[in-house]
């Protein structure tokens, strides 16, 4: 505590600062962040090199693999055609693919329930205009949402094997070079984790798959109650885990939030058994991508030039048993700086790690709601945009436009600035006072928020805003 | 000049009451929110003696300046006249003609009858300040909302906060057919003729007529300097002045001081009276302006979209909301501060002042028959919330009265009830209690849908005594298209 609070110096004097120490940066070029792009000229990020992406070595085939992994849950939507909804933006999934595949990045992470239902799809289409060997592709056995509808074990190992086969026909794959039983440790922990896999013999079926040379590397994505992560390991042995994916970064490494468990503790559990880490949520779904401005301007005076969001890569990638990081990138611009983060990846100092470490604790200072819109948890069946009224709120938050009480200075400004920017960022109906506290959606969250709880904080702060009541 | 300082002022007045309509901030208001309180209808139904002595002392110095500046409906025919005297045959289209008198007076009678009688829809049906906010509401604020809300996308493109999005929507059909039809009417009595309405059918016009007829200050013809000309007759849009006789009809003339400016001979002036001239005129014709009446039940047709919602094993997506359909109330329910539905029946002139400012989308016009175009309460698109008095801050007429937060807070206009058949809780299956968390009187609390049975789902009780009526409930109950929990309308508002 100590420690951050030497930071909390007030937004003009830490500008100044700021300023100061930009100028000083620029001249003493800080070790770490490196200026890789110097001397392309022209523009100052530079090219996005072609020929100089990170790999990892695979210990089960010897494979290499980019240390940048392209997660395919957020692909670039449009309107339908007929008007009725949204479709992924074929063209654009096409255009991201060709080019993340001649930047170097060769794994490729999707899951039957992504975009609505559409990602194998769309990952399919765009990935089989490559030759089959210059990628590795990786879904999921996602029956968490046919668990706990009242399906016998028979009938729940149906609908799986089920999904199972249609994940080949999406992606238009014979084989899938990794697969995982998706999100473990969500809903009761153990009793769930049996329930989807071990009492109806699903486990056993995916083993012999692996076996038969269909599922190359099998594993499991962890969120949640850490028993199931310990009980899984415990079993390596007899399951042998090619890999495990996990939620690492730099707010996560000691600082997990809800009932998701430091991934320390899990990095190194998977360390002491020689087993490669996946890692996802390297950004906690964008949540790193951009700060506080004390904080930005923090990471900013140390490297200029680097976005916010590679610091969270190049934590991330500094790990050695972390065969590759998943980012889930919608915009080519995302792609790009990424690809420039991982090409060469400069793991971080000591130093670095310290302040990154100080970050992860001063936001832990602010009321921001873990969310990564990972739209697990939607579609809400009252019709509310959970994501959309978190992302809202946390960016009042990192804009400082939460007021504490009406005396503060900016208080009419910020009040405006959060009421007016609500109505535009969720429609009236889909806001958080429509949430009844159903429940149905908290098993959802691989981040264990209390949704509802959540819900009725916002509402409540949202209340007396309105009624000036701060 | 005269002519000139009259219409600076009228458009004053007017850009200023259209204004009122139009801003739904609510900031307008705040300056110049009386300039609604100072029209005379509704500052006398307010029982407002400081307004009527200051509006019947103005009429008995200057005559009937009521009519040139601030009522609204007047500038507003005075402008569709001026348009109509720029084309070419419109410029001296004018002609003197005797007042209509047994129609002004019926018309007043009829007026004065339906007051007494409580028939606020007839009322507001004639009023001339109410027919201009009528006309304001449905048909210039729908163009206001659409230009904001221009304003407000650009805006919000430029990461602005100073304009935000408004919803725009039709209150009420009956009232809007009735604005078109009262604009268009108006607009083709004043294109050809000028002030006919204001002569003929405003029983305010005809009660300051009266006045004005005593008028201190006044046009008067010089009939020595006169040279029979005719052209300030052809320039009297209230076709009030006798050129032959040298007259003027001063109960008709609205102190425009056009024909001031038209005399060429500088034979008018306006200026105190000399004698009073004996203005007769009676020819009785039977007469009943009396409009369409419309029909209850024309509901808005809410579209419905009835699409299926979506599989439940993919992630994302937003579920189908239904639009909330009105629910039947046997008692309408009416703004706090109202006091009772015969208080409000009474006073309220249908202006829609109340319901251009409510940021709610609570208030509309009634659509029954009795207190048409009166505004009442319906939560479909939001609820009276707690911090909200605007409707009772802008109402002239004292059909609102001025309440305060928290004096609308033990305001008793309705009470709740609530329709097991549409509850989720028993329909869904799932728990809910969202009614009785946004109670903000605590009049709902949630108990078990079992007797003796603590762990059955929970379903709202309502204690009618502590409900104020607000329609929280109503409005943020999940249920669609009827809401599993309506608001009832009390006849006498209760203070709790």
């Amino acid at each position: 505590m100590e420690k951050t609070d030497k930071h909390r110096i007030d937004r003009r004097e830490f500008l100044k600062r700021l300023g100061a120490g930009v100028t000083a940066v620029s001249a003493t070029t800080v070790a770490g962040c490196s200026f890789r792009d110097a001397g392309t000229g022209g523009s100052a990020q530079g090219e996005v090199p072609t020929d100089k992406m990170t790999y990892r070595i695979d210990p089960k085939t010897g494979e290499q693999i980019s240390l940048l992994g392209y997660g395919c849950m957020r692909w670039p939507m449009m309107p339908s055609p007929d008007g009725t909804g949204e479709v992924i933006d074929q063209e654009a999934v096409n255009g991201l693919v060709d080019y993340a595949l001649a930047h170097g990045v060769n794994y490729f992470d999707t899951a039957p329930p992504y975009c609505r239902g559409l990602s194998e799809k769309a990952t399919g289409t765009a990935l089989k205009r490559h030759p089959r060997n210059s990628y590795y592709l990786a879904t999921k056995m996602s029956n968490h949402r046919l668990a706990g509808q009242g399906l016998s074990p028979e009938e729940l190992f149906d609908a799986s094997v089920k999904m199972y086969r249609r994940s080949f026909e999406e992606l238009q794959a014979d084989y899938f070079d990794y697969y995982l039983l998706h999100i473990v440790g969500i809903g009761s922990g153990m009793p769930f984790l049996m329930e989807r896999f071990f009492d109806n013999g699903l486990l056993d079926f995916l083993l012999k798959e692996r076996e038969a040379g269909r599922i190359r590397h099998l594993g499991f994505s962890y969120h949640g109650d850490v028993k199931v992560f310990d009980y899984l390991l415990s079993r390596h042995d007899e399951f042998k885990w090619d890999f495990v994916q996990i939620q690492l970064n730099y707010m996560d490494y000691r600082h997990a939030s809800g009932m998701n468990f430091n991934a320390e503790y899990l990095y190194a559990e998977l360390e002491k058994r020689d087993i490669p880490a996946i890692v996802m949520e390297p950004l906690l779904g964008g949540r790193l991508t951009t700060l506080t401005n004390y904080l930005n301007g923090r990471l900013k005076q140390r490297c200029p030039e680097d976005s916010i969001a590679s610091w969270a890569f190049r934590f991330a990638g500094s790990f050695p048993k972390v065969l590759t990081v998943l980012s889930g990138m919608t915009y080519m611009e995302h792609l790009q700086d990424n690809i420039r983060t991982f090409s060469p990846l400069d793991p971080c100092t000591e130093e670095e790690l310290a302040v990154l470490e100080d970050t992860a604790q001063t936001m832990l200072k602010y009321p921001s709601v873990p969310c990564t819109a990972c739209q697990y948890c939607m579609p809400c069946p009252y019709g509310l945009n959970i994501p959309a009224i978190f992302a809202h709120y946390n960016k009042c938050i990192n804009e400082g436009n939460i007021p504490v009480s009406s005396q503060d200075e900016n208080y009419r400004k910020a009040r405006r600035t959060f009421l007016v920017g609500y109505d535009r960022s969720v429609p009236k109906l889909r806001q958080a006072d429509h949430c009844i506290g159903c429940d149905q959606c908290v098993h959802h969250c691989p981040q264990s928020i209390n949704i509802p709880a959540q819900m009725q904080r916002i509402n409540f702060f949202v209340e007396q805003l309105k009624q000036e009541t701060l | 000049m005269l002519r000139k300082i009259r219409a600076i002022l009228a458009i004053i007045f007017f850009v200023s009451v259209t204004l009122l309509f139009l801003d739904f901030t609510g900031g307008w208001h705040t300056w110049m929110g009386w300039m609604a309180k100072i029209q005379f209808l509704p500052a006398l139904l307010a029982l407002n003696v400081g307004v009527v002595a200051l509006l019947v002392v103005l009429t008995l110095l200057f005559g009937r300046i009521y009519c040139s500046v601030i009522c609204p409906l007047g500038v507003m025919q005075d402008i569709v006249s001026w348009v109509g005297s720029r084309r070419k045959k419109g410029k001296n289209r004018f002609s003197y003609s005797p007042a209509k008198s047994g129609i002004r007076y019926g018309v007043l009678a009829l007026f004065l009858v339906a007051i007494a009688a409580g028939a606020g829809s007839l009322v507001a049906l004639i009023a001339p300040y109410s027919a201009y906010g009528r006309i304001a509401q449905n048909l210039l604020a729908p163009f206001y909302g659409w230009g904001n809300n221009l304003l407000a996308y650009l805006a919000e493109r430029a990461e602005s906060y100073t304009f935000y999005e408004t919803e725009v929507w039709m209150r009420s059909l009956p009232t809007f057919i009735i604005a078109i039809v009262t604009c268009i009417l108006l607009f083709v009595l004043t294109w050809r003729n000028g002030r006919t309405y204001c002569n003929t059918v405003c029983p305010v016009g005809t009660v300051l007529g009266l006045l004005s007829k005593y008028a201190l200050l006044r046009p008067v013809i010089d009939p020595k300097k006169c040279t029979s000309c005719s052209l300030c007759a052809r320039k009297c849009k209230a076709s009030c002045i006798d050129y032959k006789n040298h007259e003027i009809d001063h109960s008709r003339c609205v102190a425009c001081m056009d024909c001031l400016d038209a005399c060429k001979h500088g034979a008018i002036s306006y200026t105190r009276r000399r004698e009073r001239a004996a203005v007769l005129s009676s020819k009785t014709e039977e007469q009943n302006p009396s409009r369409r009446h419309f029909l209850t039940g024309v509901a808005l047709l809410l579209g419905t979209a009835a699409a299926k919602a979506q599989e439940k094993n993919v992630d994302g997506g937003l579920a189908v909301i239904l639009d909330k359909k009105i629910p039947k109330r046997t008692t309408p329910l009416v703004p706090p501060g109202a006091g009772s539905l015969c208080n409000m029946n009474r006073r309220c002139t249908g202006c829609q002042l109340c319901v251009s400012v409510c940021p709610n989308g609570v208030l509309r016009p009634s659509s029954r028959l009795e207190t048409l175009m009166q505004p009442e309460f319906s939560y479909e698109r939001g609820y009276c919330r707690p911090e909200c008095t605007k409707c009772s801050e802008v109402c002239p007429a004292g059909a609102i009265r001025k309440v305060s937060a928290e004096e609308k807070s033990a305001i008793q206009i309705g009470h709740a009830v609530w329709v097991k058949e549409n509850c989720v809780v028993l329909t869904d299956g799932v728990q809910c209690g969202n009614c009785a968390r946004h109670c903000p009187a605590g009049a709902i609390s949630m108990i078990p849908s079992i007797p003796d049975d603590d762990f059955s789902p929970l379903i709202p009780m309502v204690d009618t005594e502590r409900c104020i009526g607000c329609g929280a409930c109503e409005n943020l109950c999940p249920a669609r298209p009827f809401s599993a929990i309506y608001v009832e309308g009390h006849e006498a508002h209760r203070i709790i």
